[in-house]
């Protein structure tokens, strides 16, 4: 069934392209940042830009539309949403770990050392962890 | 019979939700979920204690509304309307909550969180690492986490 934009309420299309520009502009928005912060993890925050409310935007502005265009609750979308929000963290751990492995086996920037910090745990703890890793 | 109870009914509704709520749907929904839960029982996963489910609706309220007052903080940062230039830098928070399932949900909600990231979690010493896009007040990020999250877990997961 196609759905012609014409035919939805005016109300529905102010809801639907405030939420779609709203989305769509912080996804912007984030793009412009992982391409203009100076560190490694300054970028990684600015996708989630585009992961949280770029989607929930985007997702909300297509729930409305589909639902009073088709005259029936559309929400499958949420899926969506959910699936997003929940491998996000996945891929962020994934490459934040990997910079910083690279970063303290290289020494370089100012990262925090994992190594003294878990030295430090075992003489204020006292606790006998095996090695690291 | 149904060794994931949640899980199943999850699936189902996904299954719903994708194609549509018809009788055969319903009836091919149910299937696939109860033989996707067994399959899941054979891994032995831990399994999950809700104690006060009931404030998980709380727990969404408040990230909902924090992902959006953060959302509008960074893209401030990023198109440079704030009045000063941000202070990025790490921080070490000691975790007092153990259920790893807790663990996971505290994960992505600090990820989905624009401005903070979850980088790692050490499980020898409990202590994640976190970094921060504008690490303003140290004490104030460091009490978001334990008082206005993990306490609420905690009391979910007990």
């Amino acid at each position: 069934m196609i759905h012609s934009a014409a035919d939805i309420p005016v109300w529905a299309a102010i809801a639907v392209a405030f939420f779609l520009l709203v989305g769509s502009g912080l996804a912007l928005i984030g793009a412009i940042g992982f391409l203009r912060l100076p560190t490694f993890y300054e970028r990684i925050h600015a996708p989630t830009l585009g992961t949280s409310w770029g989607i929930g935007g985007v997702m909300l502005a297509s729930m409305i539309f589909f639902t009073v265009s088709s005259g029936r609750l559309v929400f499958h979308e949420i899926l969506i949403g959910i699936f997003v929000t929940v491998t996000t963290p996945i891929t962020f751990m994934m490459l934040a770990r990997a910079a910083l492995h690279r970063d303290r086996a290289e020494g370089n920037g100012n990262v925090p050392d994992k190594q003294n910090k878990s030295q430090v745990a075992q003489d204020v703890l006292g606790v006998n962890e095996p090695g690291n890793g | 019979m149904l060794p994931y109870p949640l899980l199943t009914l999850s699936l189902v509704l996904m299954w719903l939700l994708l194609n549509g709520f018809t009788p055969g749907h319903l009836v091919l929904g149910i299937l696939v979920a109860v033989f996707a839960s067994w399959a899941m029982a054979s891994l032995r996963p831990d399994k999950p204690r809700l104690a006060k489910w009931y404030l998980l609706p709380k727990l969404f309220g408040i990230v909902l509304y924090d992902i959006v007052r953060s959302n509008i903080a960074v893209a401030l940062i990023i198109l440079k309307i704030g009045r000063r230039s941000h202070n990025p830098g790490f921080l070490t928070v000691e975790l007092d909550v153990e259920n790893h399932l807790a663990i996971a949900v505290l994960a992505v909600v600090v990820t989905s969180t624009p401005g903070s990231a979850w980088l790692e979690y050490d499980s020898n010493d409990r202590t994640v690492l976190l970094h921060v896009l504008d690490l303003d007040n140290e004490a104030e990020w460091r009490n978001t986490i334990k008082n206005r999250y993990e306490k609420l877990l905690m009391e979910i997961f007990a």
